[in-house]
């Protein structure tokens, strides 16, 4: 079944023309078709669109084109402007705003030859661990429907997981790639702040926003990666590096690789998910690499110094979203104030408003030295415990949730309970290292996740050793009910 | 008045001279239709990313350089947020903490002569807001995001300035220096160059500043003096009938020449500052601040005090002849044809430039470097003036001709006749003649009536249309009618 095979083996078939973009991308519509909609993965189907590009794709390779990515089908997390594209963010405040430009991370894949097929569902705003807080509603985990599939890329990591697309873009500001990968069983990728452009992403927390990828294994993600990142000019933070060739590096051995385990990662975690972590060891081990302990002793700070910090950011961020010039406007407001006041009140959901005020309020004279301060000297001093922790190891390793995925609705009115959720992916985000996380195993048959977090810019070692796993083991081949 | 003390600290916006704006490619120029020059950075687009100008560091750099400031190796934007319609991202991008130009200081020279040092706190970047346009709407109010990220260069003053008058001479400093450097094209009219004034009193003899108020957005210099002269009085007023100044920002009303309550420091907005994680701090090294002071111009100070030197002028007159750089180059231009290098005949040339020509420049409302008398054509009448062709005062009536006409001083002495007379035989002609059909003014001089000398003096002006070589008729009316061969 063609919803099964990488995006090399689509790739090859392309090339050979035993399958043509425009079929593929019909192949991959009616898959949407039939299964989204008891998903809810994706909120903006773009068929026609998919077939102009997919034909596009075709003529290029006619032309005698040939490249990893053209002709292959993608979703982008509605966090990204699209052209001509309703591009809402999950909010009813964006439902109306059509972007009039391709964030970067798009056009890049559009130049690619990469096909879209529509925006995928999301956590309004990108602030939630479970797609709960999406103006456009929850979307379904396809290994159960019943349970959330992680946030806030919560529609790019089902639609990747139940095969409606080979891969999706997403964007990880506190773990939303690699929670919702590990909660349905995709690998995801969130690379080293700036080493992929931000422009064009709508901005939720500026300094912890990262784009990244969610594809069915390391070998395809790293393909997608080659493509998104690099340096562009329009974002300030982004880094001007050159972009390794990710998937030649991937069959690298492991021999002599340390990787550390993370002590504070254990504490408090169930035996099912540690057995889960202690098996995936002992594949590393068997593949040549050391394991040792290590200790980050202020990561456990990660999870309050990020709830000071992101909202922060956010707060000022949103300010932008103000009924004047797109978006939400509430209808005959009375003055200017009445206009702010009810064009916000009623385009943002709860989470939303709750980052917002929180945010002003840890920014607010009086508070900001206690609040924000303290936060970023935190921040400072977890950064300084992952680049002790490389000098002496090569790669972090540690699960990437506490637990499988949850029910809809269990969590969303406990948002301290939800918040925690994030508690292993939150440092990476904050000292801007790269982290990955990719299928090991099931528990009450629910994916759960490994992740690996490595130094600045060691994209390629992460893949590299998410790959060498992924020849061991066949987790990430492992399909939902359903959707095989 | 004399009881009580005037503190005065300015902060000027100069709205820097760069092609685009300070976080956005949309270009700058003044004048273009409503929201034809704001692109999708300008207009808070989601998604969005703002990109630093560097030509606006580089003329930042300049001027602190010109101020003797340090220049901070290491300076960052920060957010200062509100809400405002005409502020699309909630937020204006500023320097707030670590401003790009340290401590620095600047002499004015006030009215009596006098030198005085004001201090510069601080300069910083920051981008500028919109215009909300309330005229013409039925209902409704408009935006204009043409202005908005337009680089503004915030200059704060420590609170040096003791009156008025000394907030108008630093300021006409800062105008001075910044177009010197090319930074700003310091066009009030089209705000580009703006301040707002903190002013308080104090009882004289007493160092604790009293309460200041902010009067905002001031866009002339007179504006300025009337401005602080009306605060200064309410303010004294206000104490000397038992109340007390309340810390609050004013609007200078120029129809009604008062200041308004804006707002008071209660309702003043939070501005919840925080660094913008969307643009890296500036770092400027060394060779940076080297390359730009290589391109420093020479001074206004400096080119004064070149001119009082070099030209032997005062230093009043060294000062205004250096207030632009086109003045100065004109002068210098002018000296140069005349080949004055000191003395009589650059105070001739100061004179000139400093009077007739910008008497003219104003009544015509024109730059200098749009003069219809170029510099060589000044220099050409002055050179008649010291070689005695004409006199200063016919001077003046071929200037008259030279600019509206555009003929030489040569041609229009020549075509006109205006030749001075010089031939002492001739001017004792006309002297006797008008001896001999006055002789009632001729008794009465020599009685004692000293004044009527001016009497001769202008008849024989007038039988001569002018001409006549003031101090030959001077030397020979005066014997003639002291009775002398």
């Amino acid at each position: 079944m063609l919803h099964n095979l990488s995006i090399g083996e689509l790739g090859r078939r392309l090339n050979s023309g035993q399958i043509s973009s425009a079929e593929l991308a019909r192949y991959f519509l009616a898959r949407i078709e039939r299964l989204n909609p008891a998903l809810n993965a994706l909120i903006t189907p773009t068929p026609e669109l998919a077939l102009a590009q997919a034909k596009d794709a075709d003529r290029r390779r006619a032309a005698g084109e040939q490249g990893p990515l053209l002709g292959i089908p993608l979703i982008h997390k509605d966090i990204f402007c699209t052209n001509g594209v309703r591009t809402s963010c999950g909010s009813r405040m964006l439902d109306n705003f059509i972007a009039p430009y391709d964030a970067t991370v798009v056009a890049q894949l559009k130049a690619a030859g990469a096909v879209m097929l529509g925006k995928a569902n999301m956590d309004e705003f990108a602030m939630g661990s479970s797609n709960e807080t999406s103006f456009y509603g929850p979307v379904g985990n396809p290994w159960d429907t019943t349970k959330v599939p992680g946030g806030s890329s919560g529609g790019s990591a089902a639609a990747t997981a139940a095969r409606l697309v080979p891969f999706a873009t997403g964007t990880d500001t506190g773990g939303s790639i690699r929670q919702p990968a590990a909660l349905t069983g995709v690998t995801g990728v969130k690379p080293t702040y700036g080493r992929v452009s931000r422009f064009g992403m709508i901005a939720f927390a500026s300094s912890l926003d990262q784009a990244g990828v969610l594809a069915c294994s390391a070998e395809d993600a790293a393909i997608v990666l080659k493509v998104m990142a690099g340096f562009d000019p329009r974002d300030s933070t982004s880094i001007d590096l050159p972009v390794p060739d990710y998937p030649a590096a991937l069959n690298a051995p492991l021999a002599g690789l340390k990787i550390g385990l993370l002590r504070e990662f254990f504490d408090g975690l169930e035996a099912r998910n540690t057995a889960l972590i202690q098996d995936a060891l002992r594949i590393y081990r068997g593949l040549g690499a050391e394991t040792v302990e290590v200790s980050l002793p202020h990561l456990p700070l990660s999870v309050p110094t990020y709830y000071v910090v992101a909202p922060a950011e956010c707060s000022s961020n949103l300010s932008r979203f103000d009924g004047v010039r797109y978006g939400y406007r509430c209808t005959q407001p009375k003055d200017l104030l009445d206009m702010y006041k009810r064009s916000r009140g009623e385009g943002f959901g709860a989470e939303v408003k709750r980052r917002i005020m929180t945010g002003t309020y840890v920014l607010s004279a009086g508070y900001f030295d206690a609040y924000y301060l303290k936060a970023q000297k935190v921040r400072r001093l977890i950064t300084d415990d992952f680049r002790k922790a490389f000098e002496r190891v090569d790669l972090l390793i540690g699960p990437t949730t506490p637990t499988p995925a949850f029910a809809i609705g269990a969590k969303i009115d406990d948002p301290v309970t939800m918040y925690l959720n994030d508690i292993y992916t939150i440092g990476a985000n904050l000292a801007g290292l790269p982290g990955l996380s990719l299928p090991c195993g099931f528990v009450e048959e629910l994916p759960m996740g490994l992740q690996l977090i490595g130094p600045h810019f060691s994209e390629g070692k992460l893949l590299n050793a998410a790959h060498q796993f992924q020849q061991a083991t066949d987790w990430h081949r492992r399909s939902p009910r359903g959707y095989e | 008045m004399s009881d009580w003390e005037v503190v005065i600290g300015l902060e000027i916006h100069a709205q820097l001279a760069t092609k685009s704006k300070i976080f956005s490619g949309s270009a700058t120029a003044y004048g273009a239709p409503p929201n034809s020059q704001a692109d999708l950075v300008d207009l808070a687009y989601p998604g969005v990313l703002p990109v630093l100008n560097a030509e606006a560091v580089r003329m930042a750099v300049k001027f602190g350089l010109s101020i003797g400031a340090e220049v901070a190796r290491r300076s960052v934007f920060a957010r200062k947020n509100y809400f405002y319609p005409d502020l699309p991202k909630g937020y204006q991008i500023s320097q707030y903490e670590l401003p790009v130009v340290k401590q620095g200081k600047l002499t004015v020279m006030l009215d009596d002569g006098a030198i005085k040092t004001i201090g510069i706190t601080r300069a910083h970047l920051e981008e500028d807001a919109g215009k909300s346009l309330h005229e013409g709407l039925a209902h409704a109010s408009g935006i204009d995001l043409n202005r908005a990220g337009t680089p503004l260069l915030e200059i704060v003053s420590e609170p040096d300035m003791r009156s008025g008058k000394e907030a108008v001479a630093y300021m006409k400093k800062i105008h001075t220096l910044v177009r010197y450097l090319e930074i700003c094209d310091g066009n009030m009219q089209e705000g580009s160059f703006r301040c707002d004034a903190n002013v308080s009193v104090r009882p004289r003899g007493r160092e604790k500043f009293g309460t200041r108020a902010e009067i905002k957005n001031l866009n002339s210099f007179r504006f300025v003096e009337k401005a602080i002269h009306y605060e200064v009085a309410r303010q004294i007023e206000l104490i000397e009938s038992g109340g007390t100044v309340v810390q609050e920002t004013r609007l200078y009303d120029s129809d009604k020449d008062e200041t308004r309550s804006m707002r008071s420091k209660e309702e003043a907005n939070d501005y919840r500052y925080f660094p913008d994680p969307d643009l890296l701090p500036v770092l400027i090294d060394e060779s940076f601040i080297d390359a730009v002071r290589a391109t420093l111009p020479e001074l206004p100070d400096d080119k004064a005090a070149r001119f009082a030197r070099d030209f032997a002028l005062s230093p009043y007159d060294a000062g205004v002849l250096s207030a632009s750089r086109e003045l100065g180059a004109y002068f210098e231009a002018v000296a140069a044809c005349l080949g004055a290098t000191h003395g009589a005949q650059a105070k001739l040339a100061a004179n000139w430039v400093m009077g007739e020509l910008s008497s003219a420049l104003n009544r015509d409302n024109l730059e200098i470097g749009a003069s219809r008398v170029p510099p060589e054509a000044l220099s050409g009448l002055l050179a008649r003036i010291v070689d005695q062709t004409i006199s200063g005062k016919i001077a003046k009536d071929v200037f008259e001709e030279m600019w509206s006409g555009g003929k030489s001083a040569n041609a229009i002495i020549e075509a006109k006749g205006l030749k001075q007379i010089t031939d002492s035989g001739a001017i004792e002609g006309v002297i006797d003649a008008v001896i001999a059909a006055n002789p009632k003014q001729l008794a009465d001089y020599r009685s004692g009536k000293d004044k009527l000398f001016g009497f001769f003096v202008g008849q024989v002006m007038k039988a001569t249309g002018g001409k006549a070589n003031p101090a030959q008729l001077n030397e020979l009316l005066k014997a003639r009618l002291a009775g002398g061969s």
